[in-house]
Order: structure tokens, then sequence, then C-alpha cells
């Protein structure tokens, strides 16, 4: 028998990190029926991941009292999974399916890490840099463990500097960005004084370890789990012995329910208007999705797609000028950590692309195309859906992956048989 | 605060403290290979957030379950490939 549990609401936010706990927050104050559905055991997103009951910094704590205070419906562990009918969502969570209508909805679904095939990275411990850091958020005890942080972006000095508070021996801190790019960035942080300040507390945490520009691991060995990388740096490669590899490669954007809803993209990214609205009439995104830009751009974002969704527009509109000034400090941060051409020799012909499926890079070349490398290979076509190797054969072999078909993550078969008809007492 | 919650993992009886995943839960205990891939090798999780899918075991009877994204409840049968 399945459980279905309907709700209505005038204003649906999908995702419960920076960006979705400000819409719905903005959105509650003009009175309407709010609900935000997040996937995630607790609210937060990835940057304040289990702090929901225990927040570690004013911000979040300040942002979670006020959406507490306000009239908003909180629903987590439950995923969108398909679009059943005009303007209603189906959903899933471990034991029942869900129902949402919604008037107008706002997507905040957030970033996942870019990964990279190099040779041994599917061996267990070597995981995302988010991804280690998630972990230790949910309780793995880290304390006295060797961790090789690497890859490229802001999130490897964050994580880095939070493995080394809880314990952690951070042996080293292996940035693929360019000096003259780190440094031109470091000259622009002048312009934006807060960050300029997190950056002199960061580099204050992680005074003792060094932090290797121009250095990305090139293979990882171990039997059972990983007992070390390789790192290279120029002309010089070196050993480290270490219980984890942390290592991502900057962020992608989660797009895959904008997609399935019919809103247009470019380059990659949601494309909003000045109001933060898609598309597609009544969908409004903000945070990644939209572009990458870290907590200050997507709170701002947040408030705006808030307020427009409930037609606040002279509260949203005061809030341009902030958006400005993160989005331009964002482009900078982007730039900074743009991908090295060297990275695409990283695999060779055995290392596996596709984890859920197996597929080899040797298999890969050749193909013209993800589609035809997906009809032919099968990558991209287990239950992770590409999410994972999609943007690494983007970067690898430039191929376009956008493409998504309902259901947007694996779903219960009784769950996709449901329908609102049959609710509504049609006849099957 | 932190009460303690009683699982199984693959018959064997474990405690931990409330608001654990059932992913922390098995690499607490020593099994860093969650799930065997296609071609048989041990994997274990490389997100941490529920998009990999490479953490999924069988919880309850129910298979393909993402272990990163779940908490530990009392009386859980959790198994691993």
């Amino acid at each position: 028998m399945i459980r279905v549990r309907s709700f209505d609401t005038d204003v649906l936010v999908v995702g419960g990190g920076p960006a979705g706990l400000a819409a719905a927050y903005s959105a509650a104050q003009g009175g309407r029926r709010v609900l935000l559905v997040d996937e995630n055991p607790t609210l937060g997103g990835q940057i304040w991941r289990g702090e929901w009951m225990a927040p570690r910094s004013l911000e979040a704590a300040s942002w979670f009292d006020r959406v507490r205070r306000a009239r908003v419906s909180l629903l987590t562990g439950v995923r969108i999974v398909a679009e059943v009918a005009e303007k209603t969502l189906l959903g899933e969570s471990q034991d029942a399916t869900y129902e949402f209508r919604y008037k107008t909805m706002i997507l905040a679904t957030g970033a996942r890490e870019r990964f990279l095939p190099f040779p041994g990275w599917t061996l267990p411990n070597v995981m995302g840099a988010g991804g280690l850091q998630a972990l230790v958020k949910m309780g793995l005890p880290i304390r006295g463990k060797r961790v090789v942080v690497a890859g490229t972006g802001p999130l490897l000095l964050a994580v880095a500097a939070y493995l080394h508070a809880q314990g952690a021996k951070v042996l080293t801190i292996a940035e693929q960005a360019s000096r003259s790019q780190v440094l031109s960035l470091a000259r622009t942080l002048l312009r934006f004084p807060s960050k300029a300040w997190q950056a002199v507390l960061l580099r204050g945490q992680l005074w003792r370890i060094p932090y290797d520009l121009e250095c990305w691991p090139i293979s990882a060995y171990g039997e059972g789990s990983v007992q070390g990388v390789l790192l290279r740096q120029g002309s010089r490669t070196r050993e480290i012995p270490c219980d984890y590899v942390a290592c991502g490669f900057h962020l992608v954007p989660n797009v895959e329910l904008a997609l399935l809803l019919g809103c247009e993209l470019r380059d990659g990214y949601v494309r909003v208007n000045e109001f933060q609205e898609t598309s597609r009439a009544d969908v409004f995104c903000a945070g990644e999705p939209v572009g990458l830009g870290g907590v200050d751009l997507a709170l701002v974002e947040g408030q705006i797609a808030g307020y427009a969704a409930t037609g606040r527009l002279d509260a949203a509109r005061a809030l341009f000028g902030r958006r400005a000034h993160w989005r331009r400090f964002a482009s900078r941060l982007n730039r900074a950590f743009a991908l090295r051409p060297e990275l695409k020799s990283l695999p060779d012909a055995r290392t596996i692309i596709c984890r859920c499926e197996d597929v080899p890079f040797e298999r890969l070349r050749g193909y013209s195309s993800w589609k035809e490398a997906k009809l032919q290979t099968r990558c991209g076509m287990g239950p992770c859906q590409g999410r994972i190797c999609g943007p690494a054969v983007e970067f690898l072999f430039g191929w376009t992956v956008e493409s998504h078909r309902p259901p947007i993550f694996p779903a219960r078969v009784e769950s996709l048989m449901w329908s609102p008809s049959l609710e509504q007492g049609g006849h099957p | 605060m932190s009460e303690i919650v009683s699982l199984k993992i693959n018959g064997m009886p474990i405690t931990v403290p409330s608001g654990t995943t059932v992913l922390v839960a098995l690499l607490m205990n020593g099994i860093v290979g969650i799930r065997r891939s296609v071609t048989g090798e041990r994997r274990g999780p490389l997100c941490g957030i529920g998009v990999c899918f490479e953490c999924r075991v069988t919880i309850n009877d129910q298979p393909h379950c993402r272990s990163c994204q779940i908490l530990c409840q009392n009386g859980m049968d959790v198994r691993t490939e």
C-alpha cells in the first residue's frame, strides 16, 4: 500500500541551505504559506551541515532562528523526484511518497563537488574534500588521522581548517591553481574586507600546514583502502603516506530539478532575471545553481527570490546592490580556480570514469558526444545518473552534459505508479 | 542530550550516539568498503552528501539506501554487500 502525503502551499522552497533558508524566511514575511523541503537529515545545506541544533557561527544561528520564528513549514529527508502534474511535484523519503502542490516555487538546490578521475581515486578513503568534511560533521572521528587535502577552490582551505580543528593531521593542501592567479585573488580581497578578514583567520588556523600551489594528485595507492598519494608539482613528484585523501575540484551546480522543470540554462547555470525568476513563470532560483558564489551571495539571492516570489518587488530591489557586490567577488574567485588543462591527462587507460557502471577511460575515447558514449558504454547510466562522471567527462572530453529525464533520482516503482488523478477517485 | 541508539550492522549489534548517520556508524566500525562495484571492487563514500550512491546499503530489507543521508534508529538492520 502506498502512503502518499499531500501538501498544498503558496510557496514551495526546494533546498534548505543558506539560499533556501533566506528565501523561505523572506517569502513568509508577506504572510504566505511557505513550505521548505530538503533531502538531508537536517537543514543548513552543506556549509551549515549538522548545525541546525548547534550552530557554529553567528550567521547560521541568526538565520536558523529567523526561519524557526517565521511561519515556515519544514520537511527534511525528502527529495523531489518528478513533476506529476501542473505545479505538482512528487517527493520521496525513506518510507513515504509525497505530493507537493504549489503556486510559486523557489529552487535552492545548491552545488556538489566536481571530481576528476585519477588512478586510485576509487579506493575507499579517497573522497571529496567537502565529502570528508561532511562525514566528520556527522560524527566520523578524525583525530590523529593523516589527511592530504587536494584539488582546487576555496573549499580546500575551509576543509583543511575544519579538519585541523577537529584534531586531524593535515599534511598538505595541494592546490592546482597557478601562483599568479591566487596572488591576484589575494589582491582582490582588499576590496572585500569581510572576505579578507576570513582569509587572515584561515591563514592563522593553517599557519603550519603547507599550501602547495600548482600541485595536484596524480595517483593514490593502497590495499583495501588508501595508504598514500603521489603529488605532482612542476617536474617533482612526491609520495605522501596518509589515511585519507580529501580531493575535490571546486563545485558544480545542482541543476537537475531546474532542467526537469524546463528552466533554461546559460553556460551550465540556471538563467534568471533580476528578480531571480527563471524562464519558467512562477519558478525562481537562488544560490549556486544560478552561479557559484558561496554563502554571502546565496543569502542575498535567496532573499531577493523570496521577496520577488511574493510580489514584494521593492524589498527585492533594495538588495540588488549587495548582490552585485558579491557577484563581483564570485567571478574573481571562479576565475582564480579555473582548471588547468594538464588535469585532462590524469586518468590512465584503466582509470574508472563512471563509478556506477565501472566504465574505464579507454572505453570512452573515440566517442563524439555524451549521448553516444552513454548508449555504447553505459557511462552515466547508473544510480547517480551522471552527477559524478558528467562534470568529469565535460572537462576531459569537452562533451555537453545537459539532459535529464524523470525521475531525477532513482525512485520506488510504487511512487512512480501513483498519480494525482488516481488519488482524486478517477478510474485507474 | 546525546542519547544512544542500538542497531545491527551485518548482524553485529552496535551502539552509536543519536544523530549519527548509518554511513558514519559503518565507518566507525571498521567497514570502509561499503559496497561492491559492478566489477567487484570495494568502494567507500565519495561525496558524503547523497549524490554519488557509493555508500548504498540495505536497511531493514530495503536495498539501495544511501547510508550518508539516513540517521541511525533503534532496531535498524543494516547490511552491506
